[in-house]
């Protein structure tokens, strides 16, 4: 059965690799894309998500699919081997809960206690705080948001456990520390460590030099942000 | 008619986002005791259930609850699998393509909506408008792709992409009748105006469904109160 699978992404960004996450924990064979998401989007990219164009999208047999959670679904349904889902329909209705928290309340908020400048940024960080103390709440006691093993929210947690260390490092605030959300950083390291998640991280040096170089087409972005 | 364990929904009558799973609840045919909030007071029910949100509507069943309309609809699918139609499609591809349009619907669409009435002069007014019409239309042309000469999204029943479009209709219409313009045009939209009767008359949804007109002396009524458009509770 010739199977044809493609992932267009962008190597900074974290949606592409919350999709790569899920492929590598199922053992599924792609062909990677890199897109240039800031300058020069691909033809291919336009056809296969002319509503949003963006990344990820995943092609597979020719049929796109896009927005990252819902692939993540998708890919949970056609390969079942390693559910990312639990199978308890309550405890997949917390699962959804908490994906739907993370994007549409915690990267926002993220987002803007970075890029935001006085005098809203102190407001940015409370808020952002705020949102910490919800997670660092919902994960005491447990390993991983999934339990002992990752699954659904600790895949789309991802920018938590990477991305933010290094945004916060680059532009200069301290939200996510070690002394006031400890079993939030706990789970990070945990995190980073999976065999799968660890050789599927952009290499945090390169992440680094990356938020500094670009912190003004970033702020652009930021603010012309279609989310 | 399914009787599983103590169902109830926390909610208001004018939120077209609490419809969503009470048309997903009577779909299923399971029974439901409805608790409706009073507006401006939140009840000590709804802030134990939902504390992350404090927002409606909430799902109990045997008192566990299901915050999020669509991750509520979604719940109702899977926990009553085999009572009524299936609310989401079987196939993944259709599933994926299905909570894309919710997802567009919920993020981009419905905000363009209320964006109306955040509008500040006739320019930016029109502007408005404008983008509310050309997401009809891209909804539109999916409607005609998804629904493939069936009467609904879902096909020959109610389904999950007609749930999250349908329960905004009421809204859509108040804000027509606000702005003297027609969205729904049948002219424009013609897939979309049919399947906009078939849906508004379909059993599962015309007890939930709240008149026009009751919704738009809520709306003028909040409106005056927060000079802003309404927002999902």
């Amino acid at each position: 059965m010739g199977e044809e699978l493609k992932l267009l992404g962008a190597w900074a960004s974290p949606f592409g690799r919350r999709v790569e996450i899920a492929l590598k924990l199922k053992g599924v064979e792609y062909e990677y894309s890199e897109e240039d998401i800031f300058h020069n989007k691909s033809a291919s990219l336009l056809k296969y998500n002319p509503v949003h164009k963006k990344v990820p999208v995943l092609v597979h047999n020719g049929k796109p699919i896009v927005e990252s959670q819902v692939i993540l679904e998708y890919i949970d349904e056609t390969w079942k081997d390693n559910p990312i889902l639990p199978r308890d329909p309550y405890e997949r209705a917390m699962a959804r809960f908490w994906a739907k928290f993370f994007d549409e309340k915690c990267l926002p908020a993220f987002w803007k206690s970075c890029m935001s400048s006085e005098p809203e940024r102190e407001k940015a960080h409370e808020e952002a705080r705020e949102l910490l103390s919800t997670l660092e709440d919902e994960l005491k006691g447990k390993k991983f948001f999934g339990g002992e093993t990752i699954g659904f929210v600790d895949i789309v947690a991802n920018f938590v456990g990477h991305w933010v260390g290094v945004m916060q490092e680059a532009v200069g605030v301290d939200i996510l520390t070690e002394d006031k959300f400890p079993v939030l950083c706990k789970w990070a390291e945990e995190f980073k460590n999976c065999p799968v998640i660890k050789e599927n991280l952009p290499p945090r040096d390169r992440l680094l030099a990356f938020f500094k170089a670009q912190s003004e087409m970033l702020a652009n972005f930021y603010k012309n942000r279609t989310w | 008619m399914a009787k599983d364990g103590d169902v109830k929904l926390i909610g208001a009558w004018p939120s077209p986002f609490v419809m969503r799973p009470r048309i997903a609840l009577n779909l299923k045919g399971v029974e439901y005791e409805f608790l409706e909030e009073k507006f401006g007071a939140k009840s000590d029910l709804l802030l134990r259930s939902n504390p992350v949100h404090k927002k409606i509507p909430v799902l109990l069943h045997a008192d566990r609850p299901v915050c999020e309309s669509l991750v509520i609809v979604q719940y109702v699918d899977d926990a009553w699998p085999s009572s009524g139609p299936s609310i989401l499609p079987s196939d993944p591809y259709d599933r994926a393509t299905a909570r894309f349009w919710a997802a567009y619907i919920d993020e981009k669409w419905f905000p363009s909506m209320t964006g109306i009435a955040k509008a500040q002069g006739e320019e930016a007014k029109k502007a408005a408008l404008d983008q509310v019409a050309e997401g009809l239309s891209l909804l539109e042309d999916a409607f005609g792709k998804i629904s493939k000469g069936k009467p609904f999204f879902g096909g020959d029943t109610v389904g999950f992409l007609d749930i999250a479009l349908g329960c905004l209709l009421g809204w859509l219409r108040v804000t027509e009748k606000m702005n003297g313009v027609k969205l729904l045009d049948e002219a424009k939209v013609p897939g979309l105006a049919k399947w906009a009767e078939r849906f508004c008359a379909d059993d599962a949804v015309k007890g939930v469904m709240p008149e026009t007109d009751k919704l738009a002396e809520f709306a003028k009524l909040i409106m005056a109160k927060f000079k802003a458009a309404p927002s999902p509770q």
